[in-house]
């Protein structure tokens, strides 16, 4: 017996109750804690991930009850793929804490903040690995309680603000997810996803099922920041710590997607939304304008976290897209976008948050010549960019190239295009900072040489000032800076597990 | 404004509801109730002891660390159990399988027992706590 | 016959009504403690549907005693205990933060925020 579905969900979990204990005893102890729990989720991961591409998909009956009476886990290439994607990047995030939280925490909460963090990973890891709806709802709502509480953990000036409207909003999205939840049981008397999808095809043509549909997409919408719904996203994840921030825009939105994708293929199924209801063509054109409409926002941002937020609601366009178009080739470019661009968003929180750690910079215009101060960093957070761009041997080059054939096989020129802008757009907005990284004078020099160029005395204190961020934040940022080339190259590894998680959807 | 005469029923009152949370816990196997239900109302005497006499005689009895030590032993309980029936080769949570010299309807028995027990203690400090630590001047 | 149609249908009318009260409250009040009222009565409009559904006429509670046949539905019990818990975690956490609003900033008036 295979128990990898529940270990990878209750390594988290485990871990997250176990920080309050010693936290009383002593707080030093929570980082350790945190680590080796989010290492084993990575492990049990991996496990997990190698078990599915060996055996198919794997079920797992919790308390071994089977089905019509207990909760089911499922977990198919498509979960074990966010497995993988969820606990690798929030393994980093935990270990990028251990400076960050110490500078940046009021002493005291950094036992609250491990607690959240652990919640919030273990929350995501059961929402992707469960195959019952209700569940689905409560892991739901579990990571995003925890969300709310680490958007304002930092007690920033508008933090409790932004923290109050994700709130309320992603709180109608999981009433309305809750009463989409409700409208299928009542037509079918079942919450198993699969029983769900067995009895659906009869109903097809009930409007209950359709309004059921509708509130599913529209509150997974809410959560996954989708274009008109993405009112809360820039807030909260340019005002969040720099964990945070790389935990939400990389991950959290990415679930979101992910239980659209589930309740759209695995529970309607393919016939349903590309048919009666065009509910797959809705969203593609919805993730366009997202596309268009995030890019056009994030360039006229000048802190970078938030141009780096709504390059977020426009990335998520092309995951949405990839997922609108309902076949083969769009699909894994839509599914391979979650994982490149989680490493590439990851990486660039990182970078942006180790400049703030280091340097208190938040606006763009200041990044002048940072290039030379902060070498590692800087360079990671170019090679991030480019992928973020799509420039040829990253990854985010080769998801949007399969998007780019997938908006080809379907004939839709109009996305294509909409692909191409919204690359040139990303293009704009990151070129404008690399240059500035890396061609821009830097104002701390040009007040030098209004001083006087050999005053040695304004030079020494700059240069310790602007060095290298340490080893616990710098290692993760060179990791995932290293995975958006090396998966640009090595394409077949990711794509091992999104392949047979593509076809398990379209169902060939 | 509390008074002599809410001071008073609230100080008869709080161990009776304390007791009647205990019974619904370890009557929850049988009847009606469980671990939930019979820790939310432990819960709410310590509410009502905060509301009738002040704050720092509700904080008295259940301080803030007490309180973490609760819910957080609760739950670990709770997964410990779960993690038992995993290594005595059953699924996650599934403790009849695990071998203890008695019928396998007795074990499910003391072990639904123990789950709601765990789940009580944890619930019961977690439903206090969700008033106290709005009360208290504490950080979120 | 349409009399009829809203008299067997009545909890489902008056759980859509709930809804569009909870959603008018958190869009037009300005008052966040109203707002997270708004969100308490939405998401109990939701948990009533739930109920709603599962009652059937002449039920006996969901526990096994003998001689009864007819039990209603438990599993929307499960549900709507488990979304009340939601919604308690919920409407707890948003309390706490108006109470750090207000203390940060003075108000509760979404305006003037």
């Amino acid at each position: 017996m295979d128990h990898a579905p529940i270990l990878v969900v209750i390594a988290p979990f485990v871990g997250a109750y176990l920080i309050p204990l010693l936290g009383l005893w002593k707080e030093k102890l929570c980082y350790p804690v945190a680590t080796v729990a989010a290492l084993l989720s990575a492990f049990f991961s991996f496990w997990l991930t190698a078990s599915v591409l060996e055996l198919g998909t794997i079920r797992y009956y919790v308390g071994g009850w089977e089905p019509p009476w207990g909760i089911e886990l499922v977990v198919d290439p498509l979960s074990a793929f966010m497995c993988l994607t969820i606990s690798l990047v929030s393994l980093f995030a935990v270990i990028y804490s251990k400076n960050y939280i110490g500078r940046e925490l009021p002493g005291g909460k950094t036992t609250s903040y491990y607690t959240l963090i652990l919640l919030l990973i273990g929350g995501m890891l059961g929402a992707v690995v469960t195959g019952d709806l209700f569940n689905l709802f409560v892991l739901t709502e579990i990571f995003s309680v925890a969300a709310y509480a680490l958007v304002c953990i930092g007690r920033k000036r508008g933090s409790l603000i932004a923290s109050y409207r994700y709130l309320i909003l992603a709180s109608i999205g999981t009433s309305l997810i809750l009463l989409g939840t409700g409208y299928l049981y009542v037509v079918t008397g079942t919450l198993n996803m699969a029983d769900l999808a067995a009895r659906l095809p009869a109903l097809y043509d009930s409007w209950v099922v359709i309004g059921a549909m509708a509130f599913l997409v529209v509150g997974f919408g809410i959560k996954t920041a989708l274009f008109p719904l993405h009112t809360w996203l820039p807030d909260a994840h340019s005002i969040a710590p720099a964990p945070i921030s790389v935990i939400l825009s990389a991950l959290v939105i990415k679930v979101g997607a992910y239980s659209i994708i589930r309740v759209l293929f695995s529970i309607f199924g393919v016939e349903f939304i590309t048919g009666p209801i065009p509910i797959a063509s809705v969203l593609t054109w919805v993730a366009a304008v997202g596309i268009l409409m995030g890019s056009l926002f994030a360039i006229s941002q000048t802190d970078i976290k938030r141009m780096l937020a709504y390059s977020s609601v426009a990335h998520i366009g092309y995951v949405v897209m990839g997922v609108g178009l309902a076949m083969e080739i769009g699909m894994t470019g839509g599914i391979l976008h979650i994982f490149n661009h989680a490493l590439a968003k990851g990486c660039l929180f990182f970078c942006a948050g180790a400049v703030i750690y280091q340097t208190g910079i938040r606006s763009i215009d200041d990044f002048r010549g940072l290039g030379s101060k902060m070498p590692v960093t800087m360079a990671a957070f170019t090679l991030a960019a480019a992928s973020m761009v799509g420039i040829p041997p990253t990854a985010g080059f080769m998801s949007k190239l399969y998007l780019a054939l997938g908006t080809l096989e379907a004939g839709a020129w109009v996305f294509l295009i909409v692909i191409l802008v919204g690359s040139f757009l990303t293009a704009v907005f990151y070129l404008r900072v690399v240059n500035l990284i890396y061609f821009g004078e830097s104002r701390v020099k040009s007040q030098e040489s209004r001083v006087g160029v050999g005053d040695s005395r304004l030079q020494t204190p700059d240069s310790r000032l602007f060095r290298e961020v340490p080893l616990t934040m710098l290692i993760p940022i060179i990791i995932l800076a290293l995975g958006c080339t090396l998966f640009g190259i090595f394409v077949f590894i990711p794509l091992s597990v999104v392949e047979p998680a593509v076809k398990l959807l379209l169902g060939n | 404004m509390t008074t002599v005469v809410i001071q008073t029923i609230g100080r008869i009152l709080v161990p009776f509801i304390q007791l009647f949370g205990l019974y619904v816990i370890i009557h929850g196997p049988v009847s009606p109730g469980g671990g939930f239900q019979g820790g939310v109302i432990v819960g709410a005497s310590m509410i009502l002891l905060a509301l009738s006499y002040d704050l720092s005689s509700a904080e008295a009895r259940a301080s803030h660390k007490v309180r973490i030590a609760m819910d957080s032993t609760g739950a670990l309980l709770f997964a410990g159990i779960g993690l038992v029936a995993l290594l005595a080769g059953g699924f996650f949570l599934e403790y009849g399988i695990i071998p203890l010299p008695m019928a396998p309807a007795e074990v499910r028995g003391i072990f639904i027992l123990l789950v709601g027990v765990a789940i009580g203690i944890h619930i019961m400090a977690l439903a206090a706590s969700l008033f106290l630590h709005l009360a208290e001047e504490h950080e979120i | 016959m349409r009399f009829e149609f809203i008299a067997v249908n009545f909890p489902y009318f008056v759980s859509v009504a709930l809804l569009l009260v909870g959603l008018y409250a958190m869009i037009v009040r300005k008052n966040l403690i109203k707002k997270i009222m708004g969100l308490n009565i939405f998401s109990t409009s939701v948990l009533f549907f739930l109920i709603a559904a599962g009652y059937k006429e002449g039920g006996a509670p969901p526990i096994r005693v003998p001689g009864i046949e007819v039990y209603v539905n438990p599993l929307p019990h499960a549900l709507v205990l488990t979304g009340i818990v939601v919604a308690l975690a919920l409407t707890t956490f948003a309390l706490a933060l108006v109470i750090k609003i207000y203390k940060e900033y003075g108000t509760i008036d979404s305006d003037k925020l």
